[in-house]
């Protein structure tokens, strides 16, 4: 175990020290970290790019055998996958054809129609040679049938035989239909595909070249014809095939033909990547990034959340790159399909480190200094950290050693990424956090500077520590402050700036409109119809030499650097390519003679000829074996040498050949070709580029969205989804440390708090028990209990119910009531026992001691019944049990109770019968009695706390008013019956809001009133527990002086006092002002379309209330008149806070809303979580305190930046925070269950202030 | 709507349209089923491609029907499957009262999703020497995604009672000639169908006790209110 803890401590000394590293000197470890990285991924280079291209082989065709199965080893540069015989051996038969001497005579289809006839011969003549007994029947690759989706071109490939391919396919090889077909050009284009296509089309499977170069079209100005009769033959006869060439060359000589026939190219497919199979690595692939997404989401608090984002991302990708690369190093070349393994690598490596690191850092406490808090949050998290990295790395041992050879690569890359994940992570994402920790510390540096402008440094107030300090007084009352432009401007989010900056300057707009431009001349340059022809055309007619223009097509074979270099001087067709008469197009024709002597085309072989497959889409073979169900993926085929057949045929031929549709259409309709096709060309640039650009916008619009939030400056995006509350521990159990801002937890109510009242010394809280407690402020102890006496637990039931039950229980007791009490009282009590009784309502429920007490009552009971009133026996239904356990509960109440409240040993024992003795005329036994049973289900609907008088509003309309220290009744009032809803209290005057609309003024009278000032004079802990500084003869009364009968048509729901003024807010939508001193109303403001829900008014007679219809009104109090109206919230407005500068508003719609308080402009919003929105408050002028899913979050008002967040309890999880107080001290309490929690935010202060 | 509109005006606080619908016991229930339900039909069909590109050795150009080439019932039954067990495994939690505290993250959930996706992926695209040696590693790799998603007690034992009771359905389904396997060795689909179950099990209660958050979140804050 010690060795653990040694350990344990080793590695947190460690990373403590590394910390320290990496923060002081981030610009060379990023500098490392970088050149690391990049050593790391230097072999990749030598990979081959991914892709599905196919890879080649050549051997020579002489001494050819096929390769065996198994690998030889010693054939160095022999690729691994030349084994075995290939799929099939190509011959190709490379035919140019032209009619020469070409004249005035002929049409342009003469120009493919007879050599296109002249393949029928040639393919007779190849599937009859007879080598010795062997015909091609026995040599060729036997197809059977087309795949059954491909029906529709079952008429052109062949089926059942030899897989012979030429364009007489389209013909069905026989003759007759070739010669009857009266549209050549419609029979080859019938099939092919519309729209753009990529792979090969039908047309380049039967012609064996690209389509441009057939020649067969109208407008060809080589007039030379060129197609390939491809053999397909499944076994190697180097004597058939060389008997077939020569047979050919015999038939068909080339004289300038100097094409090499020594090379086979031996070409090996890779697997291939169909729809089918993306539609999986896509779908993986979106997972990826909603991990990646849901993990950058959690980033919180810190200066740069996208750039953190940013670094986690490139942390993992580099540490992939770099695992890859290491890999290739040490000669483990990835044979596995890298795009379909790499999202599950990025899942096994995970972001969690990372996430965990930023939060460890983030929640160390924010006044060290950057490099003690990287070390402290690193040192904090290196045992979970090393932990995990142990697992992983054990589960992926386990997974090596499942022998399975494509998981145990997997595992290999696994390791080696993880190792490098580990190793950036320590350097690289924790460099970067740090820097990113700085720039926060120096925003707020810079921050400082407005926020102390013109302020004094407050007064300390001697308060316990020595760091606290009061809010800012606020500058002179009645002036609205308006702040400097410049000041202004500082005050703009990043991220508002930088989309100002983009509205300035229409980047956007201008780099879509380059961006079009600059695609659309990329198309029309690359178009093949397009300007790169006509260019190539152009220089190639000018200069004398033909070569020195551009080639007609760049597919050069590489391989074959070149044959002879005089018939590649021959490759270009003839410099002055002669127009026809009835082909003159209109582009080319202005530039050309019209008297152009006619000249004969001209058939060239040059080397490019040699491979003429290379010309075709890579995709060329795969396809057409696949139209057999024969895969290529995985295998090759052997491409034997071409052979070469030049075909010249005179005029007279071709017009013999003629077909007698030919000559009548073929001239208009090749001038309306040509006419179309530059149509088309044009008008599909257009579509394209209009297409591209509204793309284009669209994508940037969504972009737009997706960046910035709905709003300006709106901190929806990263704030708004916050969910810190919902996850007590995450990933690994890790919960947020402890940090120096600790909450101090109030526990002692039974049930969910409901008031909170404070002064700033003392802080008086009301339970929904009933149950007020009286707190110190400073220290958090529990000065008073005072009881509920309305309310009582059953403990059958486990909940609260009203006194009415315990009424309808007493008619059991009601046939015995007249009899001898003396043998009925312990029944009686015994009774009140199972019931949990109304007489221990001091004692919190819970506490089993609470029984002890019982003693105590029988003799009460007892001395009361004897005492009881003759009245009361003559009530009609017998004998009121329930007035007398009242009353001797009453009696009971006033005993000392220590014992009871043990743990709050302030409370100094009061003399028993201290009310009696007091003689106040409100609670006079007579009138206790005849209370009327309304009084008992009275809970307390407001409270409010001065000095040490705790005024509580019922919902009976009783005002009481209590010690706070001695938790006794001084005084109560009963004028009204109406419930109070509000409560203020001012000096010595008490406002109450009652149900009914009214509102009534008391005034509180002391008959030595400096004995509470000199109470309220010297605060602190010290003085509470000694005797209160007023005896015990103090009378306190508090007597009605007005009562304004109607105030409000409809219940009052806010009441607020301030600067001499009362303001009320009423569900008839208006708001009222009353000045104090008379009660006299001033001003009644009508402007809400709903009823009022908050209020706001301070010392500087601002205002502002809120409604139900989301309004937000800010009045001048001194005129009455509107000051600004802003709509903010859908729903009611639950709280209003204002400052010198702004206005900040919350609502049902859970959002924090701030405005500035001049314009009426809304800076920004924050999103809080479902049912915490009401709470807030400011505790200076720059940082708001709002409450969340248990925890409370400070917020810097100027920026809207999440500063830090507080947790109140271990396990916060289902409690919200309701209701949020500020102190005078810089401590907030906030409600938190059952539970008040008091937090002192010296940190946060010092750093603002 | 009308619910919704009496839920809001008996609270005492007044709650936008939208959180009253999730707060709505059942219509919230129907969202949840409804996602889940997608989301299974969504993960089905494309388990199912994986699966069938092992077997079929080329697809013609014009194939991408085959994403819809099994049975058609397959993916709603599917989604059906999924809405159940990602109803049920919240249900559960609360029943025997311990909730998941595990990792209860988007995060961690779309990792998980991952995960099960890599097992697919493993079974359909790795060669093992052998059908024990597969179920092995996908057994091993179905706990291992249940030890880093889940790990809780009740998790384990419905996934492991659905897995058997699903391979169960599936097994005679195919021997009254409901169902055929496309797979030339039937011993091959029966030896990761298990795991498979399994770990899809996992992932959808993990997901679905990650819907179930949300509301339990609502509830919790209306009980509160009231």
């Amino acid at each position: 175990m010690a060795k653990h803890r040694r350990l344990r401590q080793n590695i947190s000394a460690a990373f403590y020290r590394h910390g320290l590293l990496c923060a002081s000197y981030p610009v060379p470890i990023i500098l490392f970290t970088s050149v690391s990285i990049l050593t790391c991924c230097y072999p990749l280079l030598k990979l081959p790019l991914p892709g599905t291209g196919p890879v080649e082989f050549t051997t020579g065709a002489k001494d050819y055998s096929v390769p065996s199965h198994e690998p030889q080893g010693d054939l160095g540069e022999r690729p691994d996958w030349y084994q075995g015989p290939p799929v099939a051996y190509i011959q190709q038969v490379l035919v140019k054809a032209a009619v020469s001497p070409w004249d005035s005579s002929l049409v342009p289809v003469d120009v493919f129609r007879s050599p296109l006839g002249r393949v029928f011969s040639l393919l007779e003549e190849i599937r009859n040679h007879v080598y010795t007994d062997r015909s091609l029947e026995t040599l060729c690759l036997q197809v059977t049938e087309l795949l059954p989706g491909l029906r529709r071109m079952q008429s052109i490939l062949p089926e059942h035989g030899c897989l012979l391919v030429s364009p007489g396919n389209y013909w069905q090889n026989r003759r007759d239909l070739f010669d009857s077909d009266p549209d050549i050009l419609k029979t080859v284009h019938q099939h092919e595909p519309k729209g753009i296509h990529t792979s090969a089309t039908l047309k380049d499977l039967l012609f064996g070249v690209p389509g441009k170069n057939t020649g067969v079209s109208l407008y060809s100005r080589k007039r030379v014809v060129t197609y390939t009769i491809t053999i397909a033959l499944s076994s190697y006869d180097a004597r058939f095939v060389a008997s077939l060439r020569a047979r050919l060359k015999q038939l068909h000589p080339s004289v300038n033909c100097t094409l090499r026939e020594d090379h086979m190219v031996h070409v090996h497919f890779k697997e291939e990547i169909g729809i089918a199979e993306l539609i999986p690595l896509v779908t993986t692939y979106i997972i990826l990034f909603a991990y990646i997404y849901f993990s950058t989401r959690k980033i919180d608090m810190v200066k740069s959340k996208w750039g953190l984002a940013l670094a986690a991302v490139v942390t993992v990708l580099s540490s992939l790159l770099m695992s890859v690369g290491l890999c290739t190093l040490f000669g483990l070349t990835p044979t596995l399909n890298g795009g379909s393994i790499f999202p599950y690598l990025v899942v096994v490596i995970g972001l969690e480190n990372v996430l965990v690191l930023t939060k460890s850092v983030v929640s160390t406490p924010v006044d060290l200094e950057v490099k003690l808090r990287i070390a402290q949050g690193l040192s904090s998290e290196s045992w979970s950290i090393m932990k995990n990295m142990a697992t992983e790395l054990v589960i992926i041992l386990i997974g090596y050693f499942t022998l399975v050879p494509a998981i145990q690569e997997f595992c290999l890359f696994a390791v080696v990424g993880l190792v490098s994940d580990f190793f950036l992570q320590m350097f690289f994402f924790t460099t970067v956090l740090s820097i990113d920790i700085r720039r926060m510390e120096l925003a707020d540096l810079n921050r400082r500077l407005p926020a102390e402008a013109g302020m004094p440094p407050p007064p300390k107030p001697g308060p316990l520590r020595p760091r606290e300090a009061p809010p800012p007084p606020r500058p002179s009352p009645h002036t609205i402050t308006l702040q400097a432009p410049a000041f202004r401007n500082l005050r703009l989010p990043k991220r508002l700036r930088v989309v100002y900056f983009l509205a300035r300057t229409r980047l956007a707009q201008r780099i879509i409109m380059v961006g079009t431009v600059i695609w659309i001349g990329i198309l029309v340059y690359t178009d093949p119809a397009g300007l790169r022809t006509y260019l190539a055309a152009q220089v190639s007619e000018q200069s004398p030499l033909g070569e020195a223009g551009l080639p007609p097509h760049l597919g050069v074979a590489p391989v074959f650097p070149g044959g002879d270099p005089t018939s590649t001087l021959s490759v270009l067709p003839a410099p002055e390519p002669t127009p026809l008469p009835e082909n003159q197009s209109q582009g080319h024709g202005a530039s050309r003679p019209g008297g152009a002597p006619l000249t004969s085309p001209q058939i060239s072989w040059g080397s490019e000829d040699e491979e003429v497959w290379r010309r075709l889409s890579f995709r060329y073979w795969p396809s057409l074996f696949s139209y057999y169900n024969i895969t290529l993926a995985k295998r090759y085929i052997s491409i034997l040498p071409v052979i070469p057949v030049t075909l010249h045929l005179n005029p007279q031929e071709a017009i013999e050949m003629r077909h007698p549709q030919d000559t009548q259409h073929a001239p208009r309709s090749s001038a309306k070709t040509t006419d179309l096709q530059t149509d088309l060309t044009l008008y599909k640039v257009a579509a394209l580029g209009l297409f591209a650009g509204v793309v284009l916008v669209l994508l940037l619009f969504c972009l737009y969205r997706v960046l910035c939030p709905r709003n300006y400056g709106q901190n929806g995006v990263q704030h708004g989804r916050r969910r810190r509350g919902d996850l007590p521990c995450d990933e690994y159990g890790y919960s947020p440390p402890v940090s120096e801002i600790s909450p101090l937890l109030l526990r002692g109510h039974s049930m969910d708090i409901e008031c909170l009242a404070s002064d700033g010394m003392l802080l008086a809280s009301c339970c929904l028990a009933g149950q007020i407690r009286v707190w110190d402020a400073q220290t958090g102890d529990c000065l008073t209990v005072i009881p509920n006496n309305g309310l009582r637990r059953s403990s059958s039931s486990g909940c609260w119910e009203h006194r009415d039950g315990w009424d309808s229980l007493t008619p059991t007791c009601e046939p015995d009531a007249l009899m001898g009490t003396e043998s009925r009282a312990p029944v009686f009590v015994d009774t009140d026992e199972y019931n949990e009784p109304p007489l221990r309502r001091r004692v919190t429920p819970s506490r089993p001691t609470l029984f002890g007490d019982q003693p105590d009552l029988t003799p009460l009971i007892d001395t009361n019944f004897g005492e009881l009133p003759p009245s009361h026996t003559t009530v009609g239904f017998g004998f009121d049990f329930g007035g007398l356990v009242e009353k001797a509960y009453k009696e009971h109440e006033a005993s000392p109770t220590m014992h009871f409240t043990a743990p709050t040993p302030p409370v100094t024992p009061a003399p028993p019968q201290r009310r009696r003795s007091l003689g106040d005329p409100p609670v006079a036994p007579p009138e206790r009695i005849n209370v009327s049973p309304g009084e008992w289900d009275s809970s307390v609907w407001s409270l409010e706390l001065r000095g040490n008088l705790i005024a509580a509003g019922r919902s009976s309309g009783k005002l009481e008013l209590w010690d706070a220290v001695e938790g006794t009744l001084r005084c109560c009032n009963e004028d009204g019956s109406s419930g109070i809803t509000a409560l203020a209290f001012l000096n010595n005057r008490i406002v109450a809001a009652r149900l009914n609309g009214s509102l009534d003024f008391f005034t509180v009278d002391i008959n030595k009133p400096l004995g509470l000032l000199q109470y309220r004079g010297p605060p602190g802990r010290a003085s509470l527990p000694s005797s209160p500084c007023y005896s015990s003869e103090d009378v306190i009364s508090c007597q009605l002086t007005r009562s304004v009968q109607c105030a409000h048509q409809k219940p009052i729901t806010v009441l607020r006092a301030a600067a001499g003024r009362v303001v009320t807010g009423s569900q008839d939508h208006t708001v009222r002002v009353y000045r104090l001193e008379d009660s006299c109303c001033l001003f009644t403001l009508q402007g809400h379309s709903g009823g009022i829900t908050a209020i706001y008014i301070d010392q500087t007679m601002v205002l502002a209330s809120g409604g139900q219809d989301g309004a937000i009104c800010l009045w001048d109090v001194l005129t009455g008149s509107r000051v600004s109206h802003v709509y903010g919230h859908r729903g009611d407005v639950t709280s209003l806070v204002c400052t010198n500068s702004c206005v900040i508003s919350s609502g049902l719609d859970d959002l924090i809303c701030i405005w500035d308080r001049s314009t009426g402009i809304k800076l920004y919003s924050i999103q809080q979580e479902v049912g915490c929105g009401s709470s807030l408050g400011v505790i200076s002028d720059s940082l708001l305190v709002t409450g969340g899913h248990g925890c409370v979050s400070f917020w810097d008002l100027n920026y809207g930046d999440l500063l830090q967040t507080v947790y109140l309890g271990q396990n916060s999880e289902g409690q919200h925070v309701r209701q949020l107080l500020v102190l005078d001290n810089a401590a907030i309490v906030c409600d938190f269950g059952s539970e008040l929690s008091l937090v002192y935010v010296p940190s946060v202060l010092e750093k603002l202030d | 709507m009308a619910e919704a509109t009496r839920l809001s005006s008996n609270g005492t606080a007044q709650r936008g349209p939208y959180i009253s619908v999730i707060t709505n016991r059942t219509t919230n229930l129907l969202i949840r089923g409804t996602m889940l339900f997608g989301v299974g039909v969504f993960l089905a069909l494309v388990l199912n491609l994986l699966q069938v590109q092992r077997n079929v050795t080329l697809f013609p150009p014009d194939v991408i029907s085959s994403i819809f080439s099994s049975a058609w019932w397959v993916p709603p039954c599917c989604g059906t499957a999924s809405a159940l067990i990602g109803l049920l495994y919240p249900c559960i939690d609360r029943r025997l009262g311990e909730p998941h505290k595990l990792k209860r993250e988007w995060s961690s959930v779309m990792r998980c999703v991952a995960v099960f996706v890599g097992i697919n992926h493993a079974s359909a695209k790795v060669d093992f020497a052998n059908n024990v040696q597969l179920s092995l590693t996908l057994a091993a790799l179905s706990v291992g995604l249940w030890w880093t998603f889940d790990r809780s007690r009740s998790g384990f034992g419905l996934g492991v009672a659905i897995a058997l009771l699903a391979t169960l359905a599936t097994q005679l389904l195919v021997y009254n000639g409901v169902f055929q396997y496309t797979s030339p060795d039937f011993l091959y689909i029966r030896s990761w169908l298990p795991c498979i179950f399994f770990a899809g099990v996992i992932t959808m209660g993990n997901i679905g006790r990650q819907l179930a958050l949300y509301e339990c979140k609502v509830v919790q804050e209306k009980i509160h209110q009231d």
